[in-house]
């Protein structure tokens, strides 16, 4: 597993979302409801960016005319056909096991930690005083 | 002892309200249909010179195709080799526009079919005529027949005036599901709209094939309205559909709803699945692929052996010949199709040993 | 997993070049604002435009009660970073489209003011004809791989004709475009004198789902829910399909070919078989079709790929395509909508080599003549 620098914790706003090139792979990390997620930036169905998803509540019903919402912001709904994935997870909502987003491991650590390497990427620099997003691949 | 083999849809023909159902209704609605001169409600889906409407060979010398007691119960039982037999009327009670006259010529009819041919032979089933435009008389006319048994199933037409997922026939689910009846969609149409949604059609040939759609759109809707969510218990059956639509349909389903499913997020599985566990369908017409390669594809691609119903649709003309099983089926797939779905779909069929 | 998204893209996928280039028979431009259309209508148009608007049967001037699952139908990466609705911008559809997919053409299906079903037809007419000249002026002129359609309502006959005739004139059109949600089923005799144009002139039929013809969705009402909307589209075309075949409009008018724009393919090959199935039984009350209902699909009528059916297996998707025919399809990606298909990954079943170029490519070039 390699740990990579992507962003300041204040580059990415609370609902919003940032893509980072990480070894070739585009990936997007979300901020929302005081945590961090990343997953791959392509739709396994085919392809579409996710950083354009629709950010949307769990929903749920046991009944025509009911809706149960949960974990609002912590769903995406892919920009082009709207297939439901759980940021946290990475998970399809119409088929958990087998449809997936690939996921990736993401911690939140601070300048003061960092600077003392070896994390400390080139193109990244690290001040003290910051809280950076690292996502391990 | 013949082997089993149930004919889940075969039409017994009414000759007329004036005469055939006369002796059932009420005094207040024998002097209306006699003074008023209300008669002939054969649809216009099936008017009954019509080729499709009776095989040659299958047509009394008087009278519409099925209306023959003793010719019927030849073509089904001897000729066809069914051992038992659901009998669907299609004479257009239902769409009259008047909700009491329409639930009067329904108990007729369901009277009728108890008295004059259930009560004949012992091997003869049918499903029960309701007025769905009018949802608690139409629970009236089930409660009615709740009793008896002969009655397996509750026959709509394909095209009525709402799509049949609407709520407000849910109350006729629930007394279905409560009484094990499963809902029976015939192709037919009351004409309340186009029967599709490019107008209306110049021919009945055209109209025929356009109920295959008909039918589709009644499955999305009892889907997405959550009535099998609702009533888990409850089955529908796909009488005269066609069969070989089924796959695309399913794939379109379940393409659309992994996409739009916050829009009914009470559908909580695709709609393949939900169709594989509660629509069933009969056989005729199959509008089969050309050959048993395509025919084994499409039995692989709708992926439930159980969906299969045995049906002549007698006396309608689908096929030549004294064989009503569509070619090229494997052998599997005919033998569940003729006694073991039935059996499971219509509860309430009771054979004799 | 699916294991074709979880990598890297590939160097070949990056960019579609030095591959099969691709012709798109369905992409949707879209007017900034209506008022894009004021240089090529009359200031009476204008202001009815501005005063009056739409008039369809439906029960909203500005929306469809059947809201949609994304705004304005589109793809949520597909609004252009200048401004404007999604499809409005030519030098954003091709930085996101057109030249990563390398779209060698891609033909024009404009459903802005959805033409065809206007109730009022002289303003329709105006419309039409603004529409169509609009095409050329602000895509086709600047942009040489994007091909224009002539649209027209197709209940006003005279109308049509004549901005018909106007059109190829000029001798920059792919096709004749009408929809199949018109006041009567296409195949009847009404329409026959646009068939008999569309003959005379060599050019194809365009029909795209859509339109507002005052029928419900469905033969059996109204649905409640897009999700069943969406799918009536299907139907719709089934049915439009039975209409042309049974009317005998290709008997009639043996030269014409039809295009069904964004139908899908699925519902193709049971629709065929139904109508050889009971053609027997009816054929006394159509004896001046004098083939097999199916034999008319396979010479007259071609269908795009999108939206393309998605079976569990990939050996389903490989029966469909067999049974429709490959030299049936013609790819489509419905730019900018949401039900999009990429070409890159839309085809869940592989295909031959020459299976790719008639779908993607060569199939489209000729039938457009391109």
């Amino acid at each position: 597993m390699a740990r990579h620098i992507v962003a300041r914790t204040t580059d990415i706003p609370p609902g919003g979302n940032k893509v980072v090139d990480v070894d070739g792979r585009d990936i997007v990390v979300f901020h929302v409801n005081g945590e961090f997620f990343a997953l791959l930036n392509r739709c396994p169905h085919e392809g579409a960016p996710l950083d354009k998803a629709a950010c949307v509540a769990r929903l749920t019903s046991p009944e025509p005319g009911v809706y149960q919402r949960s974990r609002v912001g912590e769903l995406l709904r892919c920009a082009w056909h709207g297939w439901e994935f759980d940021m946290r997870t990475g998970q399809s909502w119409f088929d958990p096991q087998r449809v997936k987003v690939r996921s990736y491991p993401v911690a939140v650590e601070t300048g003061e930690t960092l600077a003392k390497g070896p994390y400390v990427a080139e193109t990244f620099p690290v001040h003290i005083e910051d809280s950076y997003v690292i996502v391990e691949t | 002892m013949v082997a089993m083999r149930i004919d889940c849809d075969i039409h017994p023909a009414v000759g007329g309200t004036r005469t055939t159902l006369l002796p059932y209704l009420d005094d207040h609605w024998k002097e209306q249909v006699v003074s008023r001169a209300i008669d002939g409600l054969d649809l216009t889906s099936y008017p009954p010179a019509m080729p499709l409407s009776g095989r040659a060979d299958w047509r009394p010398a008087n009278g519409k195709p099925g209306s023959d007691f003793t010719m019927l119960q030849h073509g089904t039982f001897d000729q066809l080799g069914a051992s038992h037999a659901i009998c669907n009327v299609l004479y257009g009670a239902q769409a009259v526009y008047d909700p009491y006259m329409a639930s009067a010529f329904c108990k007729a009819i369901n009277d009728w079919i108890a008295a004059e041919w259930l009560s004949r032979d012992p091997r003869l089933r049918a499903s029960i005529v309701v007025p769905m435009q009018a949802p608690d008389l139409a629970i009236e006319e089930i409660e009615r027949r709740a009793g008896d048994t002969r009655f397996v199933s509750i026959l709509v037409l394909a095209q009525g005036e709402s799509l049949l997922g609407r709520r407000h026939y849910w109350p006729v689910y629930q007394a279905a599901e409560k009484h094990r009846l499963p809902i029976a969609i015939h192709a037919g149409s009351q004409y309340r709209q186009a029967p599709s949604s490019v107008g209306w059609p110049s021919y009945r040939y055209e109209y025929y094939l356009a109920e295959a759609q008909a039918f589709q759109a009644q499955i999305l809707s009892l889907i997405y309205e959550g009535v099998f969510g609702k009533f888990p218990g409850l089955k529908i059956v796909l009488m005269e559909s066609g069969v070989s639509w089924l796959p695309a349909f399913m794939w379109r389903a379940n393409k659309t709803w992994r996409g739009v499913r916050v829009e009914v997020p009470w559908v909580e599985r695709e709609p393949a699945a939900i169709i594989r566990d509660h629509v069933r369908v009969t056989m005729q017409p199959f509008d089969s692929p050309p050959d048993a390669t395509g025919v084994a594809d499409l039995i692989d691609q709708i992926g439930c052996d159980k969906m299969f119903l045995f049906a002549s649709d007698y006396p309608h003309w689908q096929f030549d010949g004294d064989d009503a099983i569509p070619p090229h089926l494997p052998d599997s797939i005919v033998s569940r199709m003729c006694a073991d779905n039935p059996l499971e779909t219509f509860p309430r069929l009771k054979l004799a040993a | 997993m699916s294991d074709v998204i979880d990598r890297p893209v590939l160097e070949q996928e990056a960019s579609a070049k030095s591959r099969l280039r691709i012709i798109d028979c369905d992409i949707h431009p879209s007017l900034h604002s209506r008022a894009d259309l004021n240089p090529f209508l009359a200031k009476r148009w204008q202001e009815h435009m501005k005063t009056y608007g739409d008039h369809l049967r439906t029960p909203y001037i500005g929306t469809t009660p059947y809201p949609r699952s994304s705004p304005l139908i589109a793809r949520r990466d597909a609004w252009p970073p200048t401004g404007g609705p999604p499809g409005s911008d030519l030098a954003f559809m091709r930085k996101q489209h057109l030249d990563p997919l390398d779209i060698e053409f891609g033909i024009l299906q404009v459903l802005d003011l959805f033409i065809f079903s206007q109730q009022n037809l002289d303003f329709g007419a105006a419309i039409q004809r603004a529409i169509n000249e609009w095409q050329l002026a602000h895509w086709c002129s600047r942009e040489p791989r994007l091909k224009a359609s002539i649209l027209v309502g197709q209940d006003d006959t005279e109308a049509a004709i004549a901005e018909i005739e106007r059109c190829a004139r000029i001798g920059q059109y792919m096709q004749i475009n009408v929809s199949p949600r018109a006041n009567e089923p296409l195949g009847r005799h009404r329409y026959w004198p646009i068939y008999a144009r569309a003959q005379e002139l060599g050019l194809p039929l365009g029909i795209h789902v859509g339109g507002y013809g005052g029928h419900p969705p469905t033969g059996g009402g109204w649905p409640s829910y897009y999700a069943e909307e969406h799918q009536s589209n299907a139907h719709s075309m089934a049915a439009t399909l039975t209409s042309l075949v049974i009317e005998g409009v290709l008997e009639r008018f043996p030269r014409l070919k039809i295009v069904f724009i964004e139908g899908g393919f699925g519902w193709i090959p049971p629709a065929m078989w139904r109508m050889d199935q009971h053609f027997e039984r009816f054929r006394s009350e159509v004896p001046h079709l004098k083939r097999r209902p199916s034999e008319y699909v396979r010479e007259h009528f071609w269908f795009t790929t999108q939206p393309i059916d998605e079976p569990d297996e990939a050996r389903h998707l490989r029966s469909l395509i067999e049974w429709v025919g490959v030299d049936r399809l013609l790819f489509s990606s419905d730019y900018p909508h949401w039900d999009f298909d990429d070409p890159r990954f839309a085809f869940k079943t592989p295909l031959s080599e020459s299976e790719r170029k008639k779908i993607f490519n060569s199939s489209a070039r000729a039938l457009y003549k391109l």
